[in-house]
């Protein structure tokens, strides 16, 4: 019988602890970003998807439609309906995003992170920040059409439009992760998408204007924090307000703040 | 299948762990699932540098006492501590201290080999410096130095495996669990990556805590606690296990069986049995007494087998049932639907 000598070795001694790291993981927040990236770039489909859809919904039901919807403002419907797309392509992108925990849930990743001496609160800011930079990608990318819908944003606007879609992603990222946390097969998440995806969208002002409508459906697009995401870019881009850049701010940071914590909580519960 | 032969490590071990000094100490761990009882009250240490073998049939509680020694799931009552941290309270510190690698697969299959490795480094903070070199370093080990630019999805399982040990040990982390490290793999893969739990921990002196079903397997584990019915049923080294079976098994098939059978009863005292035209019966020491039987048998041998006693004959002896060896994928498609259905497993 062969005889191996084993080291007798205490405990192994581990660098002292990092306070501040317990919450705000730099690094790991660095490295779910640049995964989600790599795999975004390599796999252009979501991007080709996102353009495609846009092209769709601006210029087939923009077509169809513009005759028949009475904008508010001195613009076309299709400098209307522009702000919207760009809303509508952060809202799809963010909520990919966060069903790719399910994904890595169903193919074992996620355990690799869960098993890291890593605070949750930094894997879904992690996560989240990838949600967010990969829709503001796709909703920036959208301004390749501006030229044709005649709308012509100067440099800062673009930027401040950057910054926005930012705010919004890291929200809408945050309460996808946050139904996600819950989730365990796709079917369900699908379902909720197209609960969630679409009624969003459509009570947010972002396809046509709301003034209009009757009272129960101007109270949801109140309770939307889309709404105020696409009020905010709508009067970056085409100058057409319905509340102002101090409530919309106020509303997007608010949400994302909530929806973050919300996600970090359900993440922790579930052990 | 076939059976992996290693070099048996059960002679190193000689002093008994000293309390708080053992790399994983659980105490009274209880772990239920509504009224279902997964792990019910089990206690044991693990020494530090020693390869320990949980081994029970699938649903023993397995799975879900390496989950809390990793602090994935909370233990319902009692305690665990891993390199001499408690599991429930010093989480980060646990993780810190641990290299897992999972019963299904964990990695990114979208993105390369080294990206994996790489992004593993930062989210257990190895030093930037060092970082490259580890990562060469251990996919030499692993032999996949020529694959690290390849995306993972293009890897074979036993690949997969390889690259998730070389992964585990990045940190370089006190103990390595593994949690049934080689199901599905071929046995030639297995035996490879047996070959390198040894080589780390000759080289390391790392701990290595794994759960198999497998119970060639578990023979290269330097101690085995048998766990069955969410209960430990046994602790001790695969020799010992063995060895408080009884003896081997031996069959014998003779010209004249009846002749052969007589001759076992009168001049022995043996009590052999004859099954479909096999005379079997137990002794000490096979080995010793078969070349002693064929010199003074007064009829023909055909054929003869001695059968030492297996980890297998140990569970039966113990439980009266043998641990079935199932298809991994059966396995884990059960798996997946007991999990779906927030169970255990």
């Amino acid at each position: 019988m062969a005889t191996i000598s084993t080291p007798t070795t205490g405990h192994r001694a581990l660098p002292a602890t990092n306070r501040l790291r317990e919450i705000l993981d730099w690094e790991a927040i660095r490295m779910l970003c640049q995964r989600d990236l790599i795999r975004f770039g390599r796999e252009r489909t979501q991007l080709y998807g996102s353009l495609a859809r846009t092209v769709l919904w601006l210029f087939i039901l923009g077509a169809g439609l513009r005759g028949s919807v009475r904008v508010p403002g001195n613009i076309s419907y299709l400098e209307f309906v522009f702000p919207g797309m760009m809303a509508m392509a952060i809202i799809f992108a963010s909520l990919q995003s966060a069903i790719s925990i399910i994904f890595d849930r169903e193919f074992g990743f996620l355990k690799e992170i869960l098993v890291a001496p890593v605070s949750r609160s930094s894997v879904v800011l992690g996560k989240a920040l990838s949600g967010a930079i990969i829709a503001t990608v796709q909703g920036t990318v959208l301004f390749i059409f501006a030229p044709f819908v005649g709308v012509y944003p100067n440099p800062l606007t673009i930027l401040a439009c950057i910054g926005v879609m930012l705010l919004i992603g890291l929200g809408l990222t945050g309460m996808g992760i946050m139904i996600a946390a819950r989730m365990t097969s796709f079917e369900g998440f699908g379902t909720i998408n197209n609960f969630i995806v679409l009624p969003l969208y459509f009570t947010s002002a972002a396809q046509f204007p709301l003034t209009g409508a009757p009272h129960w459906l101007q109270v949801l697009a109140r309770a939307n924090p889309l709404t105020y995401a696409v009020d905010l870019l709508r009067g970056l881009l085409v100058n057409v307000w319905t509340y102002n850049v101090a409530i919309d701010l106020t509303v997007l940071t608010v949400f994302a703040v909530i929806v973050l914590c919300g996600a970090t909580w359900m993440f922790t519960r579930q052990e | 299948m076939a059976t992996i032969t290693l070099p048996a490590l059960a002679a190193t071990i000689t002093a008994p762990p000293s309390g708080s000094d053992a790399a994983i100490e659980v105490n009274g761990l209880v772990r239920t699932f509504g009224n279902f009882t997964a792990v019910d009250g089990i206690s044991f240490a693990v020494r530090h540098g020693e390869v320990f073998g949980f081994l029970g049939p699938n649903g023993a509680g397995k799975s879900t006492t390496i989950k809390m020694l990793c602090t994935l799931l909370r233990p319902t009552a009692g305690s665990a501590r891993v390199n001499g941290y408690d599991v429930a309270r010093e989480q980060s510190r646990v993780r810190q201290s641990i290299g897992v690698i999972f019963q299904d697969y964990s990695l990114d299959d979208r993105i390369t080999a080294e990206e994996n490795l790489r992004f593993h480094c930062m989210i257990y903070h190895v030093p930037a410096d060092v970082r490259e070199e580890r990562i060469a370093q251990m996919l030499e080990m692993v032999n996949l130095s020529d694959r690290r630019k390849d995306k993972v999805r293009q890897f074979s399982g036993g690949m997969k495996r390889r690259l998730e040990i070389a992964r585990g040990l990045l940190h370089h982390p006190a103990v390595l669990f593994l949690d049934e490290p080689t199901v599905g793999l071929d046995p030639q893969t297995r035996q490879n990556i047996w070959e390198h739990i040894h080589a780390l921990r000759v080289r390391e002196g790392i701990t290595v805590f794994m759960t198999t079903h497998y119970m060639d397997e578990a023979e290269n584990c330097d101690r085995i606690a048998i766990m069955d019915h969410a209960h430990m049923i046994a602790l001790d080294t695969p020799a010992a296990l063995k060895a408080g079976v009884g003896g081997d098994v031996v069959r014998l098939k003779t010209a004249h069986n009846d002749d052969a059978r007589a001759f076992l009863i009168a001049h022995y005292a043996l009590e052999p049995t004859i099954e479909d035209g096999v005379l079997r019966f137990e002794v000490a020491d096979g080995g010793a007494f078969v070349p002693q039987l064929l010199r003074e048998l007064p009829t023909a041998v055909q054929s003869v087998d001695i059968a030492r006693p297996t980890l297998n004959d140990v569970f039966l002896g113990m439980t009266g049932r043998v641990i079935r060896e199932e298809g991994a994928e059966g396995n884990a498609r059960l798996r997946d639907s007991l999990r779906r259905r927030g169970g255990r497993a």
